[in-house]
């Protein structure tokens, strides 16, 4: 110890230089290997991801329209003035934002019952474990294909269920019913994020550190005052980050409802992606779509911005 | 962790756990059961849950549909490209995101979170108007290229918890013993990251082959759909009345994705959320 801090002192000011050099020159090196190892995924990330996001922002104030020989004017607001004008689209807007809170708030409900449940030393668990992850593992298409056969007006298994409880006299012909068609959408919904919202719980669950609980029983709380007082704000960081995510998720899916219902009946269940899928792959107002998808980012930035942010002053 | 549960509060957690079996387990049991059912039991006034004439006809119905079959090509082919070409671009890019500190750490995260938050609606219309004139579209390559940089911002979250679960002793162990750097990454690093590298594939492989909306805008050609282009196509045309060979077909488009994940259960279930931190 003593040896190194006289050698220290003892080097001269000119091998203290050339030191300070070569750390540079490592420092340049370095920055130059990192540059290397990115460029190969930095590439396409700015042809294909960055560079057409930003075109598409742009686009959302302008005319573009599909096809050939057309020339894209800039026309500023005009398209956010004929949106606010477009009840469709407010409509629409309505229907996502009830599909987002709806599936968000029900999953999250239900995962963290979940989650609890996996935590304990019950029987049967593994099985309940793996089934939770198999809606992660199926494509959206085919969730809402099985869905569509449980939902079946005639050969479904809900409707023989709900018959055979004698709950209903006929046949609801689920997705095509004005005020079913909603509701039975986001139980789709929440079926298919359970697994990733389930499994996130329960890694928050698996950290909270059972000492707390100890803690806890020794001075006699009951297991609701540990949940409440002890479980809860331990996860609470959890909890907002997959309820945010979530949210964003669902207000962005698409090819769930796309299959399930495209939207209907009378457009009960078509939310903003569909729209705006509609009016730019089907009609071809490119323009007009990216307004509405412009529209949709500042909604979400929006209620997140305020949902962080109210989180935030609970916790201080 | 607690040491004694009330029997009636032990009750009344079974019931519930077997609630949560119930409502996971049904849909899946019922599209098991009607692939299996013959026609007739399929539209009977009181469906089975367990079909009383098990039959595998429409499983050859659905191999026989020759346009699922070769969407099924589309998507095998789609799937494995979209993973290895993947997951080789993002592993210097993850290794260099943990190992280095530069200005880009930041960026990706950025990128990664707004990659999440933007409706893929403003991405897609440029992309397409790119893709055209590339005259990418109603291609695989296209679609390939397109599935590229969607996923990339999985696979750099995944395999940086790989990364950042070696340690950084080890290089500098090789460095001192005078092995270069490239030397140290193929020879330490990347052995070490092999079990990393084959999750992220898998993980990729199965949201590749899982996807719908992209794979709706890039491709028109009704011969290059993917799998789940072609079953919605299907459902919206004959399926529609053809329930068995559909419920067949679903069945088995998912398979793939069991598969992969069932091998991958554990450390999705470690948490993929927090991967980052616990690898």
């Amino acid at each position: 110890m003593g040896l190194t801090s006289t050698e220290v002192r003892s080097e001269s000011s000119n091998e203290r230089r050339s030191r300070g050099s070569r750390q540079r020159r490592q420092r340049q090196q370095q920055r130059r290997e990192a540059y290397l190892l990115l460029v190969p995924a930095l590439i396409p990330v700015l042809i294909f991801s960055v560079y057409p996001l930003l075109n598409g922002i742009y686009l959302g104030f302008t005319d573009s329209r599909a096809g050939f020989n057309r020339t894209t004017h800039f026309t500023g607001f005009e398209n956010y003035v004929r949106l606010l004008d477009n009840s469709r689209f407010w409509e629409s807007f309505k229907i996502g934002l009830v599909w987002a809170f709806g599936v968000t708030a029900i999953q999250f409900l239900l995962a963290l019952g979940l989650a609890l449940l996996l935590n304990q030393r019950l029987r049967m668990r593994w099985l309940v474990r793996t089934l939770a992850l198999v809606p992660w593992a199926m494509p959206s298409v085919i969730v809402a294909i099985m869905w569509r056969l449980v939902y079946h007006p005639d050969a479904g298994l809900l409707n023989d269920v709900l018959t055979r409880m004698h709950l209903i006299n006929e046949n609801i012909n689920w997705l095509a019913d004005f005020s079913f068609a909603l509701p039975a959408v986001i139980a789709v919904g929440v079926w298919a994020g359970m697994p990733q919202t389930t499994v996130t719980l329960l890694a928050g669950l698996q950290g909270v550190p059972g000492e707390l609980h100890e803690a806890g029983a020794v001075d006699g709380a009951t297991a609701w005052q540990r949940f409440w007082h002890v479980t809860l704000p331990q996860l609470r960081p959890v909890i907002v980050a997959i309820t945010s995510l979530d949210f964003v998720w669902n207000f962005n899916s698409f090819g769930l409802v796309y299959v399930l219902t495209e939207g209907g009946p009378g457009g009960k269940t078509m939310l903003p992606m569909l729209f705006a899928y509609n009016e730019g792959f089907k009609y071809g107002n490119f323009g007009y779509a990216a307004a509405m998808g412009n529209a949709m980012v500042v909604l979400i930035i929006g209620l997140m911005a305020f949902y962080l942010w109210s989180r935030m002053r609970e916790a201080a | 962790m607690n040491t004694r549960t009330r029997p009636v509060i032990r009750l009344l957690q079974y019931a519930a756990l077997a609630g949560f079996l119930v409502f996971l387990a049904f849909p899946l049991v019922w599209m098991v059961s009607t692939a299996f059912k013959p026609p007739q039991e399929i539209v009977s006034l009181h469906p089975t849950l367990i079909p009383n004439h098990p039959t595998l006809s429409n499983f050859t119905m659905a191999l026989e549909e020759s346009s699922l079959v070769r969407a099924g090509m589309n998507s095998l082919l789609v799937a494995i490209s979209t993973a290895l070409l993947t997951v080789l671009i993002s592993l210097p890019a993850s290794y260099a995101l943990v190992r280095y500190r530069t200005w880009l750490r930041k960026v990706s995260l950025g990128w990664i979170l707004v990659s999440q938050i933007f409706p893929q609606i403003l991405i897609v219309i440029p992309l397409f108007m790119i893709m055209k004139q590339l005259q990418l579209l109603n291609s695989l390559v296209g679609l390939v290229l397109v599935y590229l940089v969607w996923a990339l911002p999985f696979t750099l979250w995944m395999l940086q918890g790989y990364v950042r679960a070696i340690p950084p002793e080890l290089e500098q162990a090789a460095a001192v013993d005078g092995a270069g750097k490239v030397r140290t990454l193929v020879s330490v690093v990347l052995p070490l990251l092999a079990p990393g590298l084959v999750a992220t594939s898998m993980f990729t492989f199965v949201i590749s082959w899982n996807e719908f909306f992209l794979a709706l805008v890039f491709l028109q050609n009704p011969d290059l759909n993917t799998l789940p282009l072609a079953l919605a196509r299907f459902i919206g045309a004959e399926g529609a009345v053809r329930l068995g060979p559909l419920a067949a077909g679903s069945l088995l488009a998912t398979l793939p994705g069991l598969v992969f994940f069932a091998i991958l259960q554990r450390r999705l279930t470690s948490g993929l959320m927090s991967g980052s931190v616990k690898g």
